[in-house]
């Protein structure tokens, strides 16, 4: 078993749920990202991801999309946010899940990106825009580098599909709360329960959600049946909207102990 | 009447594929089905015929152009596929009209594109129009200010108009809001791509929806001149007006189809089969103009609806497998035939066609000349152009 997924199945079967926080690599800068890190160690997060970025997001929304330009902007590459990685990794024990688009990746080759994401201490890799039928070809080298590709299934995801996608799915399966990109406006909880629902029908692997998720009583009510939520775009705002990075790194630190805190009382109120 | 069918998952040799997030993919398989159903299905095929016919214009006309031909021809006789004659102006509305028809179909109220140049908007939003879909078109804020008089034409027949300030605001970004708009409405929308790129199964329905193009020429060409032309030029951005004419001669081992590109001028360039690399972009894997770190590069046109970084990836296979050449053409060597073709043959060309004459006017210069006739496909008409050519015009009689 790989590494991600000891860690993912551990967190599950100690009784706890999985927060796991989205950072733009090298967003808002390199010493910012670096304490964004240790603030989601502090906050009890086993396992971060990480965005690679990339010019033409098409599944994140305007947050997201505007941090990963502006980390373009000031000189981020595939093979810097590997290495900040790394740096993050080491001095805080927390995994380190990547996410890239599969321009970056292809362009790096497939191999050489699977032992560099390995050496940097990467656990996991996701690439939103490489669904199951293409994702042949990378998880072939990704895995002989110890590391899963991570599966995705969304709200639009039939059960069929879903059983066929489970069944390479390795570390987490990540759901998909909403039917859309990142960051957009909806209740994640309505189709967290139906999606869970749906994979659990087929998998036994820890079911994380992202997408949506964006604020304590929304992470409360997916964990009600998800083991993990996957917070990313609440984060970017955060950051967007502080008056100097440090203030920022403050204000995301603040969240996730306030999340962390959500998640270890779920939700009980009688379901609607 | 297919080219090179892709014989796995949408591929042409290496290219093409589905590099869309997981939330797309049960739609592109819906799709996929719905185009291969309508397809063989006579009742879709007579009304969309009738609709090219009565409504489009079809078919268009094959005529010589002997001025042009005598000034820059180099000896060779030069015919134009008049697809600038079609409703809306360019050959766009083949694919808009059928993708509309196939969105009806389908139960779909909603349409949403992309436009560069606004041809494909304007084509889409009169598609819709006629067929009483709700319209929504993405377009980057600097194609909406060189482009003003289509920006107009959208809005008269109802669509949306969705401005992009991301990014390039040009074609690339409109391209990636209106798949990021498709993720999020894929219930109940229907997305009008534009050219023979993205996901499959778009760069065989857009192939297919234009292949009407090259089937006519041929049909044509042989009435009229009792063979077959030597050369068949179009211009290259996506690929939808070259795959189309390209169609009809494919399995015409003797006839050398030529794909033009925009080689921009010392801002950039647009020509992503002559001087880019493969990678994936907006759903494909093609040729793309990217640096090494894999970013996708801003392209640069004079013509809006060549600028663009991507190509689709059927032109991937043809470029590889030698079947087609692609080559480029700067932009002052297509205003140049831009104006060449008005004062000698009275048509406004589009600045994208104009690539296709310039790269015969070019190539006619060299000794020792082509000496068989080049057939070209005038893909669209330049009013949407006189705004940016002739500021004294006021807008292009929008």
């Amino acid at each position: 078993m790989m590494q991600l997924e000891r860690t993912t199945r551990a967190e599950r079967d100690a009784g706890r749920k999985a927060l796991v926080p989205f950072f733009t690599a090298g967003y808002p800068g390199e010493g910012a990202f670096l304490d964004l890190v240790r603030a989601a160690a502090d906050a009890g997060c086993r396992t971060v991801e990480v965005g690679i970025p990339f010019s033409d997001p098409v599944a994140d929304g305007p947050l997201i999309q505007a941090s990963s330009l502006a980390a373009l902007r000031a000189g981020m590459t595939l093979r810097r946010a590997l290495a900040l990685t790394a740096r993050a990794t080491a001095a805080t024990g927390v995994g380190a899940v990547v996410m890239s688009y599969a321009n970056p990746v292809l362009r790096f080759g497939a191999t050489e990106f699977a032992a560099a994401a390995r050496d940097a201490g990467v656990v996991g890799v996701i690439l939103p825009d490489v669904p199951h039928e293409e994702a042949a070809p990378l998880r072939g080298p990704l895995a002989a580098a110890g590391l899963p590709l991570i599966e995705l299934i969304a709200p639009t995801t039939g059960a069929e599909r879903v059983a066929r996608i489970a069944a390479d799915a390795r570390g987490f399966l990540y759901l998909v709360a909403l039917t859309g990109v990142t960051g957009a406006v909806a209740d994640p909880a309505a189709h967290a329960a139906q999606l869970v629902g749906r994979a659990r029908a087929v998998t036994d692997l820890p079911c994380y959600v992202g997408f949506g998720v964006s604020d304590a009583e929304g992470a409360r009510r997916v964990v009600r049946d998800a083991d993990g939520v996957i917070v990313g775009s609440a984060l970017v705002r955060l950051l967007q909207s502080a008056p100097h990075q440090t203030a920022g790194v403050g204000d995301v630190a603040e969240f996730l102990q306030s999340l962390r805190k959500a998640l270890a009382s779920p939700a009980r109120e009688v379901r609607t | 009447m297919s080219t090179s069918e892709p014989a796995i998952a949408g591929r042409f040799g290496p290219y093409g594929g589905r590099y869309v997030p997981e939330t797309l993919m049960p739609g592109l398989i819906e799709l996929e089905a719905a185009f291969a159903a309508a397809w063989v299905d006579p009742a879709f095929r007579s009304e969309l015929d009738a609709l090219r016919r009565d409504y489009g214009g079809r078919p268009t006309p094959l005529f010589r152009a002997r001025r042009f031909g005598a000034a820059h021809g180099g000896g060779a006789e030069v015919w134009l596929k008049r697809e600038d004659l079609n409703h809306t102006g360019a050959h766009k509305i083949n694919n808009s009209l059928g993708q509309a028809l196939l969105a009806r179909r389908m139960g779909k109220r909603r349409v949403v594109a992309e436009t560069g140049a606004g041809q494909h908007g304007v084509a889409t939003a009169a598609a819709c129009a006629l067929l009483g879909l709700e319209c929504v078109v993405h377009m980057g804020e600097v194609d909406m200010a060189r482009q003003a008089p289509n920006v107009a034409r959208m809005r008269l027949l109802g669509a949306r108009i969705a401005p992009v300030g991301s990014g390039t605001r040009t074609l690339k970004d409109a391209t990636g809001e209106a798949i990021r708009d498709w993720v999020a409405n894929v219930a109940t929308t229907h997305y009008i791509l534009g050219s023979t790129v993205g996901p499959h199964p778009y760069p065989t329905i857009v192939r297919e929806l234009q292949a009407v193009i090259g089937v006519e020429a041929r049909a044509q060409f042989l009435a009229a001149t009792g063979r077959l032309p030597a050369t068949v030029v179009a211009c290259v951005g996506g690929g939808s007006n070259a795959l189309g004419i390209f169609s009809g001669f494919i399995a015409d081992a003797g006839v050398a189809l030529v794909g033009v590109e925009a080689g921009g001028s010392s801002a950039g360039h647009s020509a992503a089969l002559g001087r880019g690399t493969p990678g994936v972009l907006h759903g494909s894997y093609s040729y793309l103009l990217q640096d090494g770190d894999g970013q996708i590069v801003a392209a640069h046109s004079i013509a809006a609806g060549l600028d663009y970084p991507g190509v689709g990836p059927e032109h991937g296979h043809l470029k590889d497998t030698g079947r087609a050449v692609y080559e480029s053409v700067d932009d002052r060597e297509a205003l140049a035939a831009f104006h060449a073709l008005c004062r000698l043959e009275g048509i406004i060309p589009a600045l994208e066609s104009s690539h296709a004459l310039a790269w015969v006017a070019r190539r006619q210069s060299q000794s020792p000349a082509l000496d068989g006739p080049i057939l070209v496909n005038l893909s669209g008409r330049g009013d949407k152009d006189l705004a940016d050519l002739v500021p004294e015009s006021g807008g292009g009689g929008a």
